[in-house]
């Protein structure tokens, strides 16, 4: 288990490879499709779903405006339920702090719910280098961790693969890791389902510590909470005598009462169900009732520089649906992996870029990745203007770009072309020429012409269109000229 | 600096663009709701009948009974025809409701000895619960009396849960200020499920794979 | 009424046929219609690239260019949105970077005269049967800007609907993205052309004669594509079925 997105090239790279291979076109269309229709059913049910949505959008923005006060409230009631509150400045000190509470309890195995916050930190790495084997108990996180795989969905991480492909995964690789797969697996999903419970069955009963994320935290209460489908979460936060929780900052809400919007708002856009099966709260520890030691592990990485931009702050409200991603087109033929980081699709463009700055090639090409076309601000339950944000952070590129070669030849275009543009007359000449030449100019360019990267992208699949005869500019002087009314 | 006052200050410094009341605390009831309390009517038979149907929507087994006196009856039939020979009693679930399970039932009461690695080898269980929500077909247990700690619903792949009338609110919005966040929660909408492959709904994974509901008419 | 014509850049180089339709539709329809020569482009590539301080002075320019004018009408969703939703926006970020008012008060003076061709038909002439006549099979593409940032909703198909002679056809997966994201079709070509390799499936299984747009920009970029492929496809601009009659074709 060593994968990990470092290295990755940049997004049109690594999308060329994904747009022709056509199984996982093929899968990434039927599964994103199938959950983007029941969504909208969903979601149609609620004839208060924009008022819920701008509820939710204030509620967060609210909270992100007084981040400093709710975690500070958020840290008293989780110590006096009987937690332990912990702060990381980034993941380095993420991953050590939990490292070293997995130690103290002297276990080298543990069982972890689903996480993006994990995920992103790289905590099952930093975790396998201190001798801790994590398993990871979601269905989805389990194909993706036994076909030794990256994630590639928020919600759905092995939605790249289909049924036959999850079927040889759990035969190759499950015997490597505990129980193995059943004699004559077939593809059938609830046989994989029923495999899968088998092999982590034992892992549930023997685990001391589990290891959790959260999807919310009430400052009031000092409760966590956790929505799942499998009960595989149930598992991790109940049955381990240590539960760790490793959250984002931005995931706290002031009150128990805000969870009506969010309770609404997160099973309708992510999975498309009224509610999700399972959903648990937990508020320090209880005698004898589930973990008696708590740990929550506070994580900045990056949030707070997100928070400090007053545009691209709007992405803290994520409350990580991934209706997003459903809906996006660009993911829908680049697949997840593509984004090089545990979030991918439209929310991962502004997000990723955002926690780690535009300074890799790879992060400098996500606000590049879309077509701004706006499905995923539509379907955003919190009203993130994902399309707002993606041409900030391009700005933030294009402007810190002096040093990449292909911006600063980009910058220089943009403002000759501004100039043109600035002077009518000149922009007429210009149509002119090109008006004069167009019989020239074929539909396809020879290959062996050496044109500028822009028109070879654009010619190598599409055919460059006809130049008329005569810009409109010209033609409207001549019919003035004439005396309008031809 | 500790990393907790490394992160605040970064906050603070974040936010330096945001006109904040530095005085009062921040009020978050002033957020303008103007979403609905519920989208059902008040209606108790009505609510009764949407739950009803939200739960079998989502393969939750719905049974019917008239009153709390019928309850033994169902209970007794339903781990019968499910041939459970072990089921585990919260404590503080009512007698009543188990007065009818056949002699050969052997009850588990609930207490240190019942691990998560017995309740494994357990067939059934059976509990009540704190509420029950119409429109998302969701029932909440709190582990209070009657609904046993969490890993009791939990392990055993047969859970039994009984409703009472009074339970039963319409909607999320209603159903919060009824719960006690202090009290460890599992809001259970059907039985397990994963959606993980080809985005396929699949019943039952690693959580109950069965869950029965009597809902107590009256 | 007099309106102005926003045609755009790349209507007026590469599709100057549209703006001719543009003019003869309105004109039919009553309207005294003007082209301000000083417009040029509405910094619409510049901005969604990340180069908005190469915009500020097309922004100005705009300003000066519509001032007069009751209606600024464009048949083109795509540029009208750039200018109500992004000048706004151009405008706070130059205050707030202490560089003074001058350009929000030009947004502020635009935005709220600034139509698109298919608003200014329907909520402002109140009109859905413009008179047209178009005896052919089309399929209309429902541009992502009109859709999502214009909310132009229907007007487009009421449009459409009242063409005498016209065989409407749906869509398919009418409302995805056909790719062209303008510099989004160059910097990452290969989704681009996937995506409009899909959107060229879907009009082509309608087996209409015509791909029609309210925004030249995606049918240059699924025209190209059809053209590519040798397919039994044209596009046409909205405007240009909108301004044909038996007496004289557009399109």
């Amino acid at each position: 288990m060593s994968r990990t997105f470092v290295g990755m090239p940049p997004f049109p790279t690594a999308a060329r490879s994904s747009t022709k291979d056509g199984q996982l076109r093929a899968n990434l269309t039927h599964a994103t499709h199938t959950i983007r229709d029941k969504r909208a059913k969903a979601v149609a049910e609620l004839d208060d779903w924009a008022e819920l949505r701008e509820a939710g959008k204030r509620i967060k923005d609210h909270t992100l405006r007084h981040l400093d006060h709710y975690l500070e409230q958020l840290e008293a009631s989780v110590t006096a339920a009987g937690g332990q509150v912990h702060w990381a400045a980034d993941a380095a000190e993420a991953n050590r702090i939990v490292t070293e509470l997995v130690r103290a309890t002297g276990e080298t195995e543990v069982v972890k719910v689903k996480s993006m916050a994990t995920q992103e930190i790289e905590l099952n790495e930093a975790l396998a280098k201190a001798g801790i084997s994590a398993y990871e108990t979601d269905l989805a996180e389990l194909i993706v961790q036994l076909g030794d795989d990256l994630p590639s969905h928020i919600l759905v991480p092995a939605i790249h693969k289909n049924r036959s492909e999850i079927r040889d995964i759990f035969q190759d690789a499950m015997g490597r890791w505990g129980r193995p797969a059943p004699e004559g697996l077939t593809d059938r999903p609830a046989e994989l389902a029923e495999a899968a419970r088998l092999h982590l069955r034992e892992k549930f009963l023997r685990a001391k510590v589990g290891i959790s994320g959260a999807n919310f935290m009430i400052a009031e209460t000092g409760t966590l909470v956790v929505l799942e489908s499998e009960g595989n979460g149930r598992m991790c936060l109940t049955l381990p005598e240590t539960l760790i929780s490793v959250v984002g900052i931005e995931k706290v809400l002031p009150r128990w009462q805000d969870l009506e919007v969010f309770l609404q708002l997160l099973p309708r856009s992510s999975t498309a169900e009224r509610m999700n099966p399972y959903t648990s709260t937990w508020t320090g520890t209880s005698d004898g009732d589930g973990p008696q030691r708590f740990h929550l592990v506070l994580v900045d990485n990056g949030r707070t520089d997100t928070l400090a931009d007053t545009v691209g702050r709007q992405a803290l409200r994520c409350i990580r649906c991934s209706a997003c991603l459903n809906v996006c087109p660009v993911y829908e033929r680049a697949g997840g992996h593509a984004y090089g980081s545990a979030y991918p699709g439209p929310i991962g463009a502004i997000l990723t870029p955002q926690l780690r700055g535009v300074e890799s090639e790879l992060d400098a090409s996500l606000p590049y990745a879309s077509s701004l076309c706006g499905a995923c601000y539509e379907v955003c339950p919190v009203a993130i203007d994902i399309p707002e944000v993606l041409v900030h952070l391009r700005e933030r590129v294009a402007e810190g770009g002096g040093h990449r070669d292909g911006h600063r030849v980009e910058g220089a275009v943009m403002r000759a072309t501004t100039w043109l543009f600035d002077h009518p007359a000149a922009l007429g000449a210009v149509e002119r020429a090109a008006g004069a030449m167009r019989g020239l100019v074929p539909r396809r360019l020879p290959e062996k012409l050496p044109l500028p990267g822009p028109a070879k992208a654009w010619n190598d699949s599409r055919d460059l269109p006809e130049l008329p005869e005569e810009s409109f500019r010209d033609w409207w002087k001549k019919r003035e000229q004439r005396g309008s009314g031809e | 600096m500790s990393s907790r006052e490394q992160v605040l200050a970064r906050i603070r410094t974040a936010l330096a663009d945001v006109p904040r009341e530095s005085e009062a605390a921040p009020d978050p009831a002033a957020v303008p709701r103007g979403y609905r309390t519920t989208h059902t009517g008040e209606d108790p038979a009505a609510i009764r009948e949407l739950l009803a149907e939200n739960l079998a929507d989502y393969r939750a087994i719905v049974h019917r009974v008239g009153d709390e006196s019928e309850v033994a009856g169902a209970v007794g039939r339903l781990l019968a025809e499910r041939g459970s020979k072990t089921v585990a009693v919260p404590d503080g679930l009512p007698a009543d409701w188990l007065a009818e399970v056949a002699a050969g039932t052997e009850r588990l009461a609930e207490g240190p000895e019942l691990t998560a690695r017995r309740l494994d080898s357990v067939d059934s269980v059976v509990t009540g619960c704190a509420v029950a929500i119409a429109e998302t077909g969701t029932i909440v247990l709190d582990a209070a009396e009657g609904q046993g700690r969490r890993r009791l619903t939990l392990v055993p792949d047969h859970h039994i849960c009984v409703i009472r009338p009074g339970q039963i609110v319409a909607s999320v919005p209603q159903a919060l200020p009824r719960l006690d966040p202090r009290r460890p929660q599992t809001w259970i909408s059907g039985p397990s499920a994963t959606s993980d492959i080809e985005l396929d709904r699949v019943e039952g994974v690693h959580g109950p794979r069965t869950l029965e509901v009597v809902l107590i008419d009256d | 009424m007099r309106v102005a014509l926003f045609l755009t850049c790349v209507n007026d180089a590469v599709h100057p046929r549209t703006g001719r339709a543009v003019v003869a539709l309105l004109e039919r329809l009553g309207v005294e219609v003007d082209f301000p020569a000083g417009q040029t482009c509405c910094g619409q590539p510049q901005f969604n690239t990340g180069y908005r301080r190469a915009t500020e002075p097309l922004v100005r320019r705009m300003d000066e260019v519509f001032r007069d004018y009751e209606y600024v009408v464009s048949p083109s969703g795509s540029c009208a949105a750039m200018v109500r939703d992004n000048y706004p926006r151009i405008g706070a970020k130059a205050m707030a970077e202490g560089r003074g008012s001058a350009l929000a008060d030009a947004a502020g003076r635009l935005v709220p005269r600034v139509l698109e061709l298919t608003e200014f038909l329907v909520d402002v002439l109140g009109v859905e049967d413009v008179g047209a006549y178009y005896p052919h099979s089309v399929t209309y593409h429902p541009s992502c800007h009109g859709l999502r940032m214009l909310r132009l909703g229907d007007r487009p198909l009421r449009l459409l609907r009242r063409v005498k002679g016209i065989d409407l056809r749906e869509l398919p997966g009418a409302e995805e993205c056909c790719g062209f994201g303008g510099t989004f079709s160059v910097k990452n070509p290969d989704v681009s052309a996937a995506m409009g390799a899909d959107k060229a499936r879907n009009a082509l299984s309608t087996g209409a004669e015509a791909l029609c747009g309210a925004d030249n920009s995606c049918l240059l970029h699924i025209g190209g594509t059809l053209r590519r492929a040798d397919a039994p496809m044209r596009t046409v601009h909205l405007a240009e079925i909108l301004a044909s009659t038996e007496q004289e074709v557009y399109a």
